[in-house]
């Protein structure tokens, strides 16, 4: 579903490449997770999956970018709208001022492709469920919290049935309960109905408990690539300003002071941690 | 200095009640982190400590200030309050103009504002992006922005609306440090955030807010203890907390050390218990 050959882009005005030789390959489907430190290239990937990146911030690109079969660097955004998505890290980019409610929000996309109004209000109604909104569908964008508004954003995108679904920090201002429903959605869209998704995050065990794959970047480049399990106890992730759950932190420190023998997998997440634990008090 | 918050009830122009009969008292040098699901109130309430928003019914005093007979201008002395999206701060064209702009609003004189501006740039590490366009900076460095220009204005309690959102790695550790740095200075420290994780490390005292009231207010490790309340605020407790919950240890670890003290300590009490001391 994408494939990314030898891309380096960089932004009008700088010399630094925002992403440098970047080669990877997402099959349809596949939750990937992408993460890495701030200023590492996650957004740019984003924005270049998308076409905002050369057609909307321009810049020298070099290399090759196929997304849903369409050649990135040709492709003018308006050909993708429908096939890709994207969630912005922040709200206020992407709500669009034009709408009154929540429920004229998220179907301004769907109007503007000019989806007939019965399917409009059923992919609208649907949007809004997945993402525990329906109950705000009359208030305006504007009288919601920041996580409300952060949900609003997804719900737009999803109810455009995007096959390529990129997300970045989706859930950077939502509580507990609002993060696990949105990687549920995300997990079910990539499992059922073989939506592909990219998802950037520093929700490390939430990205370890649904994401098929994790992808690491550091000043541009890709430096890690595998199941999460394997990529978030690589013992380079604090150099590479990722950090680590408190789960694998506590495993790592245990096994360093002698607590625990060494050698037994560090865990990601609860389940693994409860096994770890369990096992080094046996 | 103290924070009196007493009944305090607000609804919105669109009939949302956001907060319902909020009562809380912070004395000066507290360290207070607001926890609940979106749409709470947390928000509402820490806009309410700055003058932003004015009860309706009951009252809010910063130190001997009534926030209904003082402007914002005049609260801004007392209250620094960071805001939850950096653009809804950020106004000028540098970020060392940005930093410069609450000090010379208060009087301060030109080698004071300098002085302010130079220890928070150095606070939160923006020197090297000091004479750079705030918006030319990602959203994260702009968060750090904000907080850098609320730094430099001095004011004895500062207010952070969800402080870790969208920060890697080092940007948690660095504002753990500034946060410990606040503390240590005695000055107040209130957070709201859905980082419970970064909140049991930095935070002595959690208040649990669900439908604009206050469902729980005390020390960070008894109120974590309350799983059911918790749950009810839609609030899931720190990971070493439910690892520990599940691993039956008696305790609640607000970090890596704690956990490893509990888990070292439970074991060597059960190695007491057996009979044949094996």
């Amino acid at each position: 579903m994408i494939t990314i050959e030898h891309l380096t882009y960089t932004y009008p005005a700088t010399n630094r490449p925002a992403l440098e030789d970047l080669s990877l390959h997402i099959p349809a489907g596949q939750f990937c997770a992408v993460v890495g430190a701030n200023g590492a290239g996650k957004s740019t990937l984003c924005y270049a999956l998308t076409g905002f990146v050369p057609h909307f911030y321009r810049g020298r690109i070099e290399g090759r970018l196929h997304v849903a079969g369409h050649d990135i660097a040709v492709t003018p955004p308006s050909a993708l709208v429908g096939l890709v998505g994207l969630v912005f890290a922040n709200p206020f980019n992407q709500i669009t001022g034009a709408c009154y409610t929540v429920r004229e929000e998220v179907a301004f996309g769907l109007e503007n492709l000019g989806v007939p109004p019965a399917e409009m209000e059923q992919r609208v109604a649907r949007a809004l469920a997945l993402t525990g909104l329906t109950d705000l569908a009359d208030r305006s964008p504007f009288a919601l919290s920041g996580g409300q508004q952060q949900r609003l954003a997804l719900a737009a995108v999803l109810a455009m049935q995007p096959r390529v679904l990129v997300l970045d920090e989706p859930t950077s201002q939502l509580d507990p309960v609002g993060t696990r429903e949105v990687f549920t959605v995300l997990g079910a869209l990539a499992a059922q109905h073989d939506t592909t998704v990219v998802l950037v995050s520093h929700a490390l065990e939430w990205v370890a408990t649904y994401a098929d794959r994790v992808i690491v970047l550091m000043a541009g480049r890709l430096v890690a690539d595998g199941p999460p399990s394997t990529v978030l106890t690589r013992p380079e992730l604090e150099s590479w300003g990722v950090g680590a759950t408190r789960y694998t932190q506590a495993a790592r420190r245990a096994q360093a002071q002698g607590l625990v023998p060494s050698g037994r997998p560090l865990p990601v997440t609860l389940p693994q941690a409860v096994a770890f634990w369990s096992c080094a008090s046996s | 200095m103290r924070i009196l918050v007493t009944d305090v009830a607000f609804r919105y122009p669109n009939g949302v009640q956001a907060l319902a009969g909020v009562s809380l008292a912070i004395t000066g040098g507290e360290a207070v982190a607001v926890i609940g699901e979106n749409g709470a109130g947390k928000t509402t309430l820490a806009r309410h400590l700055n003058g932003l928003l004015r009860p309706q019914q009951g009252r809010v005093l910063i130190g001997d200030w009534d926030t209904r007979e003082h402007t914002v201008a005049q609260l801004a002395r007392r209250v620094g309050y960071v805001f939850q999206n950096p653009d809804d701060q950020l106004f000028e064209r540098t970020v060392r103009r940005e930093l410069a702009f609450g000090p010379r609003n208060l009087g301060r004189r030109q080698d004071e504002i300098e002085a302010a501006v130079a220890q928070a740039l150095a606070w939160l590490d923006l020197e090297d992006v000091a004479d750079s366009h705030p918006y030319d900076l990602s959203l994260s460095q702009r968060r750090l922005v904000a907080l850098a220009a609320v730094l430099a204005m001095e004011t004895p309690i500062v207010v952070l609306d969800e402080p870790t959102t969208g920060q890697d790695a080092a940007g948690m550790a660095l504002l753990g440090r500034v946060i410990e740095d606040l503390k240590a200075a005695g000055r107040t420290v209130i957070t709201i955030s859905h980082d419970i994780d970064f909140v049991a490390e930095h935070f002595p005292r959690l208040v649990v807010m669900a439908a604009g009231r206050i469902l729980a207010d005390g020390p960070t490790d008894r109120v974590l203890a309350q799983t059911g309340l918790l749950a009810q605020a839609q609030v899931e407790p720190p990971q070493l907390v439910r690892l520990a919950t599940a691993l039956d240890l008696p305790g609640i670890p607000s970090t890596v050390d704690a956990f490893l003290a509990l888990w070292a300590r439970t074991r060597a009490q059960a190695g007491r218990e057996r009979p044949d001391g094996v």
